[in-house]
This record gives C-alpha cells, sequence and structure tokens, in this order.
C-alpha cells in the first residue's frame, strides 16, 4: 500500500515537470522550446531512423571501449593500493584531487595526442571513470575487517579460496558503487568529447541540432540519453542493494 | 611533513622531472606537449599582461555566483523538502538518479531557449550543483540529536530560533560537505559550458588557443585552471575533514 502510495507519488511530480515544460514552452515559445507532445511524436518518428541509429551506435560503441577501460585500469589500480599500504597512503591524496579536476580542461591534451579519432574520445571517457572505480576500490579492500582474514587462515582456506570466498564477497557491494559512478562519469565524459570535436555520435547530434535551431532533435536525444542513464543507474543501485541486503 | 607525504612529494616532482626531460630531449613533439617549465612560464607572462584578467574574472565571477545560489537556494530547498516527508519520499528517486544523469546535455537547449550569454551557463551551473547541496541539507537535518530538539522544547525555543540556534549549527558539517561539492560540481558546469560553447570565458579562450595552435597560451591556462580547481578543492577538504573531526564524525 505505502510502496504503491510512494510510487503514485513520484509519478504526480513526474507529470508535474512534463506540465512545467508545457508551461515553460507557452512562455518562451515554439521555436525556443517546443512542447512535450510535439517533441515526443517527434521522438516516436526520429528514433527509428538510420540517422538516429548510426549515431546512437557510434556513441554506445565509444562507450564500451572506455567503460572497459576505466573498469580495467580503475579495478587494477584499487586493488593495487588497496592492498599495499605504502602506495595507497601515498596515492589516495593525488587521486581524489584529480577526482575534483575539471577534466574537459584536459580534452586538447588529449586531441592533440591522438587527434580527432576513436581513441581520443575513449581516453577521455575513461579518464572520467577510472578515478571513482580506483577509490572505491580501495576503500573495500582497505575496509574488510582483519578478522575475516584471520579467520581464512584458521581455515587452512587455499589462496584462491580466500579471494573467492572471503575477499570478493566483502568488497564487491562497494566495488559495485564505484562501476556505478564510473559508469556515469564514463557517459559524460564520452558525451562531452562528442560535444567538443566529433563528427558523429550522439553529443554530436545535439551541438549539430543547436547550431540549426533543431530543437526537437535536441531534446528528443536528451531524453533518450537520461533515460538510457536513468535505466542503467536504477539497475546497478538495485545490484548494489541486493549484495548489501544478502545473507 | 610526514614520511607518507615526503614519498607523494618525490613522487609528483620525480612525474613532472620526467615529463619536463622527454619534452626538452625532444622524446615528446612541442605540438603536442610543451615542458611544463616552458607552461609555467608562458602563465607568468599571460599573467603579468593582464590579456587574460577579464577572462578571469568573468568565468570566476560566474563559477562565485552560480555557487551562492545553489547553495542558498539549496539550503532552503532542503529545509522544505525537509519538513515535508512525503513529498521527500516522492522525490527520493530523482535524487538518486540526478548524477546519474548527464544534466549537462541540457546546455543546448537552454542556449537555444535563453540565447549565447552568461545566462544558460549561470543556469546549467546551479542546476549541476545545487542537487548536491538539498541532498546534504536533508542529510545535516537527518543527523541533528534528537537530544538538541527535547532541549529547545524544554527552553521553550520557537521554531525560527530552533531552526537558526540548533538546526543549523548542528548540521553545519554537513552542510559544508554540500558547498565542498556546490563548488567542485558549479565549477565544472561552467568551465565546461565555456568549453562547448561560449561567448566569453577561460574555457573559451583555451578552446580557442587550441584551434590556433597556440599552445603556451592553452597550456598556460590550463594550468591556472588546475592550480586554482586543486587549491580550492585541497582548502575546502581540509576544512570539511577539521569540521567532521571536531564534531566526531569519521567521513571516508
Amino acid at each position: 500500500m505505502t510502496a504503491t502510495r510512494r510510487a503514485a507519488d513520484t509519478f504526480a511530480i513526474l507529470v508535474a515537470l512534463v506540465l512545467a515544460w508545457q508551461v515553460l514552452h507557452q512562455v518562451v515559445g515554439a521555436t525556443a522550446l517546443p512542447g512535450p507532445v510535439p517533441t515526443l511524436s517527434y521522438l516516436a518518428k526520429f528514433v527509428p531512423t538510420a540517422r538516429f541509429i548510426e549515431n546512437a551506435t557510434a556513441t554506445l560503441v565509444c562507450f564500451a571501449y572506455a567503460l572497459a577501460f576505466s573498469y580495467a585500469i580503475g579495478l587494477a589500480i584499487g586493488v593495487w593500493m588497496g592492498a599495499h599500504h605504502l602506495s595507497g597512503a601515498v596515492g589516495e591524496p593525488v587521486l581524489i584531487s584529480l577526482y575534483t579536476l575539471p577534466k574537459i580542461t584536459l580534452y586538447p591534451v588529449v586531441l592533440l595526442i591522438f587527434g580527432l579519432s576513436l581513441p581520443g574520445r575513449v581516453t577521455f571517457g575513461a579518464m572520467h571513470g577510472v578515478l571513482p572505480v580506483a577509490l572505491l576500490t580501495m576503500s573495500a579492500i582497505r575496509n574488510i575487517p582483519p578478522v575475516y582474514l584471520k579467520a581464512a587462515r584458521t581455515l587452512h582456506l587455499s589462496t584462491a579460496q580466500t579471494i573467492f570466498t572471503v575477499l570478493l564477497p566483502a568488497t564487491l557491494p562497494e566495488v559495485v558503487a564505484g562501476l556505478r559512478i564510473g559508469f556515469t562519469l564514463t557517459l559524460l565524459g564520452v558525451l562531452l568529447a562528442e560535444m567538443f570535436a566529433a563528427k558523429q555520435g550522439l553529443g554530436f547530434l545535439i551541438i549539430n541540432a543547436m547550431s540549426l535551431l533543431q530543437t526537437e532533435e535536441m531534446i528528443t536525444v536528451a531524453v533518450m540519453l537520461f533515460a538510457f542513464a536513468a535505466l542503467a543507474n536504477a539497475l546497478l543501485l538495485w545490484m548494489e542493494h541486493r549484495l548489501h541486503h544478502r545473507t | 611533513m610526514s614520511r607518507v607525504g615526503w614519498i607523494r612529494l618525490l613522487v609528483i616532482v620525480l612525474a613532472v622531472g620526467l615529463l619536463e626531460a622527454a619534452c626538452r630531449l625532444g622524446f615528446i613533439d612541442h605540438r603536442v606537449i610543451i615542458a611544463p617549465s616552458a607552461m609555467a612560464d608562458a602563465l607568468v607572462r599571460l599573467l603579468i599582461s593582464g590579456q587574460v584578467n577579464h577572462q578571469m574574472a568573468r568565468t570566476f565571477g560566474i563559477i562565485a555566483i552560480a555557487v551562492a545560489i545553489a547553495v542558498v537556494l539549496g539550503f532552503a530547498l532542503g529545509l522544505l523538502v525537509h519538513a515535508l516527508p512525503r513529498v521527500r519520499q516522492a522525490l527520493e528517486p530523482f535524487f538518486a538518479t540526478y548524477y546519474a544523469v548527464p544534466i549537462f546535455i541540457f546546455y543546448p537547449i537552454m542556449v537555444a531557449i535563453f540565447g549565447l550569454s552568461v545566462v544558460p551557463i549561470l543556469l546549467i551551473g546551479v542546476l549541476n550543483a545545487i542537487v548536491a547541496m538539498v541532498i546534504a541539507t536533508l542529510n545535516g537535518l537527518d543527523r541533528v540529536p534528537r537530544v538538541l530538539m527535547k532541549t529547545a522544547r524544554v527552553h521553550h525555543m520557537g521554531p525560527l530560533a530552533t531552526a537558526l540556534r540548533l538546526k543549523l549549527p548542528a548540521a553545519a558539517p554537513h552542510l559544508f560537505t554540500g558547498v565542498k561539492l556546490a563548488v567542485s560540481y558549479g565549477f565544472i558546469a561552467v568551465i565546461a559550458s565555456e568549453f562547448i560553447l561560449a561567448p566569453a570565458g577561460l574555457g573559451r579562450v583555451i578552446s580557442d588557443a587550441y584551434s590556433d595552435f597556440n599552445n603556451p597560451r592553452m597550456y598556460a591556462l590550463m594550468l591556472l585552471l588546475l592550480i586554482v580547481a586543486t587549491v580550492v578543492n585541497m582548502a575546502l577538504h581540509a576544512v570539511d575533514q577539521r569540521w567532521a573531526e571536531r564534531r566526531g564524525i569519521r567521513k571516508p
């Protein structure tokens, strides 16, 4: 009962947001901001076109590569700095200050190194995702209660058994949290890269639509990206929740 | 300084030294990356010449205004939402999703609505920063000890006095975390907007220098932004830690 009421309340806020969109549309005019109804009908028409699918595929491919690099490098750094105390103590503040930098400032460097190419966009996306994955993996490993390792030794577990039955389950919830934030930031990095300099991808589509004053197309792409990011986030949050509350 | 601190300094100095050596010895093309010493030199010259003072004032001014709006409005919204538990529960999924979706892709839409001016940059800065402040305010208010509210009742304090003299100081460390995040998010959003599309500002100047192959200017300004961001973040981090320690809150 309370769950349905909560869902209804959330839905009511969603409706209020769409209404606010309609009101804003009335205020600023149709060319600046088309209303929700024309935009959604445009979305239904535009999404199946080859143009959208090509650009969405380009973004997805770039994102998949960037995510693979973010996760692989982030986990490697995280495990190393979590397991080796001195490296962790030396590296953590450096990672934290890199994490808070506006990485877009460094995009021209990436462009000078890689040119306007897929590797450049992948690198820039991965630069965003690596740090949260590394930081949260490191903290997950550091927060393992020492008594777990003692128990593993008392039970004469082999190294492989210790990793798979003790270390992995103990660190997984926090690592998944890192992977979730890494997912979000990698996507942002890839989109920023496409917006700043690219000839394909959804970020390029938005910037291109802006210069042509194609507001419907801009909002369509934004809505699709929002839906993608929100769904992926919900899925990863659900996994995290399950991992935290397993018995 | 501790031993760890010395090692960290050594690692950083070595990394910069290696880059310097690689650039000076020609392993790295100067059209790609210029030597760190050349970057610093270019930055000092640029600051002395005063050519970018106007752009610096503009960018840092926009960031300051955006953060101020986000902090004040975010705190007010946090108070409001905290007083309405049903609204808060309904908003919970939005808070969980907000920073997962790239809010920044709204920037071009705002440019279409408000034109290419300071307004869309300011708005995207506020939008990117404000929710962090709202969430921090809610967290802080949740952690105000019950006993303080009882004390307020015992002393017959009015709601305004309770809010200002008890809730605000008790929630302060959490609020400060919100301020810290708001600064960081506001900074990123404003610089990114200026990079992508803006009439002026430091991000625009860097992006122009990139298109003109003016590497000394580009690297000088990058260095400036990185130094400012690092110093501001480190200062906020230090204050945050000290407040948390004083209140006995352990923070990650």
